[in-house]
């Protein structure tokens, strides 16, 4: 809104509000403090793992095999992007930029983002079968970061667990019904899980800077185990095995992508580029 | 037991809507508190348990709320709103801050709330949210029974986990056949 526009009249209720993303983007956490470059990369892994997803979802609105999938896969992704709100703007502090800029003028080298939520939507049970092995993971990863020695992400973990509950489980109803449903719905989510399978590695692959990040960020090696018992029951009884084989190189942590992201991004940035600064 | 019960009601309540005990900050508080959700416009963000604190100081007020859902997009709203009414009200310099921690809960909205929200045609949450996160894990969620805010049947059945908004889910009625809103517990 410009600074100089013209007192609204009381009618107006919101007339004369300034809604203005910069401010609350700086007003977003109350006290946050400055992330140092470490803990910022950290914030940038899981931000953009959630703002990539989001951007995914978001695709299926108008698109889902029924209306409340509509609804349903738009909620989970207003969530991501929540989550990824608070995130990037937490990485944003540790470089002076704002969550706005970290996600729409970085190019692909610099996200984060792990392969499996890059992988495209395909059909309705790869979408399913992205957000089972994805809710889960995230499920146990904020369980845990609730505990982080760093106040800003213990929060942000807090809020997000309890959503990500959610997720999970609409994702496990699928997966169950799916699985068991029609022999050519059963066909679908196995060729799912098959095609997905090579990128659940690449979650829980440790790094350097997790190392650095002792007590503040989730090991994510720590993780299998929790993710193994928890899917387990849910594909005993869908009658679904694990695919084995197969593993992808992986490397979103360092920037190095599958050739999805690159059109991804260019969707999700396309406007703000053609119109820097541009806002209603 | 009752006295258990008495207790843990009150402790949750002090938790849900801390208001200050000066003066000057609870008439401004008195304030914040007529915003309504511009989703659910007969629940104010006190009855939610959104409103967090309201400190007046010498010349400026300072509000924090905290959202429902991360991503909510309500709380734009609010925010202008509890601007808006304060500076209404004649208060300078008014502040108005989101907080993430303590995370919002469905236990914070008030017994009013409650009620207000089944008269709305939405049905209020049921059970509490520390009882969903300690409740038996597996793949097949358990879930009370959600009465029909129309026709008060227990006969009702989820259509789908997430509704019209981040907060609610949505039902149909068996009985009266009619489709409603679900406040889900979070």
């Amino acid at each position: 809104m410009e600074a100089d526009a013209p007192a609204q009249t009381p009618e107006d209720i919101h007339g004369h509000v300034a809604v203005d993303v910069t401010t609350l983007d700086a007003e977003l956490i109350e006290g946050a403090s400055v992330a140092t470059a470490d803990v910022a990369e950290y914030a940038l892994w899981l931000g953009d793992d959630a703002l990539v997803l989001a951007q995914q979802l978001g695709a299926w609105i108008s698109r889902a095999p029924e209306l409340e999938e509509d609804v349903a896969l738009g909620n989970v992704a207003l969530d991501l992007i929540g989550h990824a709100r608070s995130l990037l703007h937490y990485a944003g502090t540790a470089s002076n930029r704002t969550e706005d800029d970290l996600a729409y003028w970085r190019t692909e080298p610099d996200f984060r983002s792990l392969h499996i939520v890059e992988q495209p939507n395909g059909d309705f049970a790869h979408t399913i079968a992205r957000q089972f092995i994805v809710a889960h993971y995230l499920f146990e990863l904020y369980s845990r970061l609730r505990a982080s020695a760093d106040a800003t992400l213990a929060a942000i973990a807090a809020k997000a667990v309890k959503e990500v509950d959610y997720h999970r489980d609409h994702s496990t109803q699928w997966v169950l019904r799916l699985a068991q449903g029609t022999d050519e719905s059963r066909r679908r989510m196995i060729t799912a899980f098959s095609d997905l399978w090579p990128y659940v590695e690449e979650i829980f692959r440790d790094d350097p800077l997790i190392d650095r990040l002792e007590g503040i960020a989730v090991r994510p090696s720590s993780l299998l185990p929790a993710f193994d018992a928890a899917i387990a029951p849910v594909l005993a009884e869908a009658e679904l095995d694990i695919p084995s084989g197969f593993v992808a190189s992986g490397g979103g942590r360092t920037g190095k992508h599958s050739e999805h992201l690159a059109f991804l991004l260019a969707e999700m940035q396309v406007l703000t580029r053609a119109h820097p600064g541009a806002s209603w | 037991m009752v006295t258990t019960a008495g207790t843990t009601a009150a402790r949750i309540e002090a938790e849900a809507r801390p208001r200050p005990t000066d003066a000057a900050s609870l008439a401004a508080w008195r304030i914040a508190a007529q915003v309504v959700d511009p989703e659910i416009p007969v629940l104010t963000i006190e009855d939610l348990g959104v409103l967090r604190s309201v400190t007046v100081t010498d010349d400026a007020v300072a509000v924090t709320l905290t959202p429902t859902y991360s991503g909510c997009p309500a709380m734009d709203a609010m925010r202008d709103d509890v601007l808006e009414v304060l500076t209404s009200a004649g208060y300078e310099n008014v502040a108005v801050r989101l907080v993430l921690s303590p995370a919002w809960t469905t236990d914070w909205m008030s017994e009013i709330g409650k009620a207000k929200l089944r008269e709305y045609g939405i049905a209020a949450p049921t059970g509490h949210a520390t009882a969903r996160a300690s409740g038996p894990a597996g793949p097949i969620s358990l879930k009370m029974a959600v009465k029909c805010p129309r026709c008060s049947s227990l006969n009702t059945r989820e259509l789908a986990h997430f509704g019209s908004t981040s907060c609610k889910s949505l039902y149909e009625c068996r009985d009266c056949l009619e489709p409603f809103d679900y406040f889900k517990v979070l």
